[in-house]
Formats: structure tokens, sequence, C-alpha cells
């Protein structure tokens, strides 16, 4: 199928693409396209204007920026998986890239992409929140910066304006912190039944601290409190976290679908919890 | 319409095209080229795998204006001129690795990429680095096979290079 008809308009800079979008009621912005073209092409939406940001080099790569990682929101999925700075900085990113969709996918999709598109079932959301990201918008009045935790809004909604564009992804630096992503699927290259963003520092057998966050076990990326909390201090064995990841599913709203129902996604959230946690403490 | 210039498999090409043309539309209704295929329409099979920038994309998850500007290499012009056909061609042939054939262009091209990243895949590496090419017949055996044999050729070819 081919999307209904649409303007088009090729973006040089930033605020070119903020003129273009003021300009309609009726606008998108497409970036490398790989969530946005599906959803064109089955003609679930069908906007009058689309704006293609894809040609404005200031925001691809990424840079340090003190203590923290500045990534540019077109800076594809297979640079994050490689990427040395977010290697060393931000491993977990890295290794939550590495699942999203296939290697053709990730060629062309984009970290900031896949976040404003906010798919619950979407594997960078959470692995953001889980960072503690920081969102960099710009808009007609200059940019702002709205942290993880109050970006994810709702299904598919973010706290991005009509006429604001995303820029940046800041990045709090964790060096030396373990990672990993545990994805559930049920066939190769699909969105997560459920799946479990981890970082911990842990030393000498011990969690000193971890971040956790969970895919589609609600309407947007959730963090694992809870488990965080009970994490702090625990030994980093199947029994030492066992307790901790029990805690994953308390506060979610998963969803109830032909690949498994809400119960089922609770009790998986707590498997793959400590499996996360573990692989991430290296344990 | 939008005008967009790219080049094609080493050829300079010029059009102006509706924004919602697809490029594998493009490749295949403006340029004839075929032998890119179309499998699902969904971004989900891979058949339409061709190279941009040097980097596999499902061409029927890229509009022909995304592409403006960029340098385009499908499974058309893998072979030599003179028919000399690239060791991933020779590989699929060598192992049967294709039944009906349908998903092979697709499959040939990311394979290409795979061994241009990785010269040396474990059978596991090939497995996940082939995740977003679905072959219907279920023929992944031999095509994974094909790629570890084509790695081989390329290895052996790479080598003989090296002591010329």
């Amino acid at each position: 199928m081919i999307p209904a008809r649409f303007d088009y308009v090729a973006a040089a800079s930033v605020e070119e693409a903020l003129q273009a979008l003021s300009q309609s009621d009726d606008a998108k912005i497409i970036a490398g396209g790989q969530s946005l073209l599906p959803v064109l092409r089955l003609r679930l939406n069908a906007p009058e204007l689309l704006v293609d940001i894809g040609r404005i080099d200031s925001l691809r790569g990424v840079r340090e920026d003190g203590d923290a990682l500045v990534i540019g929101a077109l800076t594809t999925h297979s640079d994050i998986v490689t990427d040395d700075l977010v290697r060393r900085h931000a491993l977990l990113l890295s290794k939550a890239a590495a699942e999203v969709a296939d290697n053709q996918i990730r060629h062309r999709g984009t970290f900031g992409g896949s976040c404003a598109h906010a798919d619950p079932a979407g594997d960078m959301g959470s692995a953001a929140l889980a960072m503690d990201a920081e969102f960099v918008i710009a808009g007609a009045g200059g940019t702002r910066t709205v942290p993880a935790a109050d970006f994810f809004v709702d299904l598919f909604e973010t706290a991005l304006g009509e006429d604001e564009i995303l820029t940046e992804i800041r990045v709090p630096k964790k060096t030396g912190w373990g990672a990993h992503y545990e994805k559930f699927v049920r066939v190769a290259h699909q969105w997560p039944i459920v799946a479990v963003a981890a970082t911990v520092n842990a030393s000498g057998g011990t969690i000193n601290e971890a971040k956790v966050a969970l895919t589609n076990m609600g309407s947007t990326p959730l963090r694992a409190s809870a488990t965080e909390a009970a994490l702090s201090g625990a030994t980093a064995t199947e029994d030492g976290v066992r307790a901790a990841a029990d805690q994953a599913g308390e506060g979610t709203n998963p969803p109830s679908d032909l690949n498994g129902a809400a119960d089922y996604r609770r009790h998986l959230a707590t498997v793959l919890t400590r499996r996360a946690v573990l692989a991430a403490a290296g344990a | 319409m939008t005008r967009i210039n790219l080049r094609v498999d080493q050829e300079n090409v010029s059009d102006d095209v509706e924004p919602r043309m697809l490029l594998v539309q493009y490749l295949r209704e403006k340029l004839g080229k075929t032998g890119t295929v179309i499998g699902c329409d969904t971004s989900n099979c891979g058949a339409c795998t061709v190279h941009l920038n040097g980097r596999s994309v499902k061409s029927c998850n890229v509009l022909a204006v995304q592409a403006d500007g960029a340098v385009i290499d499908t499974i058309e012009r893998l072979a030599d001129d003179d028919g000399t056909l690239h060791p991933v061609q020779v590989a699929f042939r060598e192992c049967h690795g294709l039944q009906c054939g349908f998903c092979t262009p697709g499959m040939i091209m990311q394979a290409v990429d795979l061994l241009n990243e990785n010269p040396s895949p474990t059978e596991h590496e090939v497995r996940v680095g082939l995740e977003g090419n679905l072959c219907r017949c279920t023929g992944y055996h031999n095509i994974v096979k094909s790629v570890l044999y084509a790695a081989e050729l390329m290895q052996g070819a790479s080598k003989e290079g090296a002591n010329a």
C-alpha cells in the first residue's frame, strides 16, 4: 500500500523545520521514518504535510558535555549500538538499541524518532527512562528540557507540542555501570511482549545502585521504583535479587492481547527483571 | 512533485516524483529495476532490501524523496558487468540457499551488508544478522549455510589478494 497524498518539505535547519510546522495544522515530522512510514502506508494516519528533518546534520551524533552525554535526535539505532562514548558512559542505551527491530530498521531508525513516536512497546523509551535522560525540545520560543519521567505522557503521546521538535537527548553518564536489556518476543524482530531495561552499579558482588524500567507494561515506559529501592545493597545472586525483582509488576497496568494477558505480563516482568539485573551486574 | 537526484547502481538518475512514492516503487516502476521485490508491504519481510549510502535498508520503508542525493545499490548490480557473480550469489547457488527465490534478493543484499560489517560471523551472528528477512519457504538452514560459505569465499579471496 502507498500512503495518502501529502505535501513535503525537506528542512535544512531546525528553524526551517519549525517554520514549516507552524504553517500547517496537520503536519508530521519525519526523521528515519521507520515507525511513521508503516503508519502512513496502512493509512492509520494521513497528515497533509511531512516535514523531513533527516537532512539536519547538527541533530546527528554523540558528544560529551561535562557529566552528560548529548545524543542528537537523528542518531540512528545502529550508531548508538557501536558508538564508543555511548558504550562507555551509557551502555544500557547501546544494549537496548541492539534489540530494536532488525538491522535494516536500525540503519534508518533514530533514537529521537523512536522516543517521539512513544510506542509503549518501543525499546528505547524505557532505556531512556532508566538512564534518567532529559529531552531537549526546540519550539518557536526557544528550547526547553523535559525529564524522561514527564516526557512520556500516554500511548503514543509525549510532552512534545504540535509545533515543537525533539532535538537532543541528554543522558547523565553512568560510567562503569553494567547494563542489560532483556526482551521477550514470540518471533524475531518483533516488539517485546515485555522487556526490562536495567543498569547497575555493582562492586564485590553487591549492588550499590540499580535503575530499572519496563517496556510494554502500561501506556508509557514505567520505572520499577520498588524494585530499584529494594536492590540497593542486595547481593548480585539469583536469591539476592529475587525479592526485589518480584516487586517489578507493582503499579503497572499492562495490556491484555493475543500475546498475553495482563497477569501473565506482570509475572513475566518479575522474571525478566531478575534476569536483566543479574546480567547487568555481571552475575 | 519533488525533484530527486540520486545514484542508482552506479548511474546518475533524476526524476520528479510524488512525495508519497516509496523508494521500492521508484526503483521498480520508474527505473524498471524489478530485481528488488516487494514481499509484504509492512516492512517486515526484508525482500526489498537495498543499500542506501552503503547500508542495508528496507526500500518499502523509505520514501524516494528521502533518498534524494543518496547512493543506492540493488541486487541488479551485484554481479560484475561480465556476469561474474558476487561471492554471496555464488554461495547461495552452491548451497541451495533458495527455494522459491522470492526472498533471495533481500537475503543476499542483507548478507552482503552483514559480511561487510563482520567478515567472519558465527552461525548465530548470521541468524541474528538476517532476522529482518523472512523466507516463506522456511529455507533458513541453507540460507545460513550460504552466508557462512560466502564468508569463507570472501576470506579466501582477501587472503589471495594479500599474498599477491
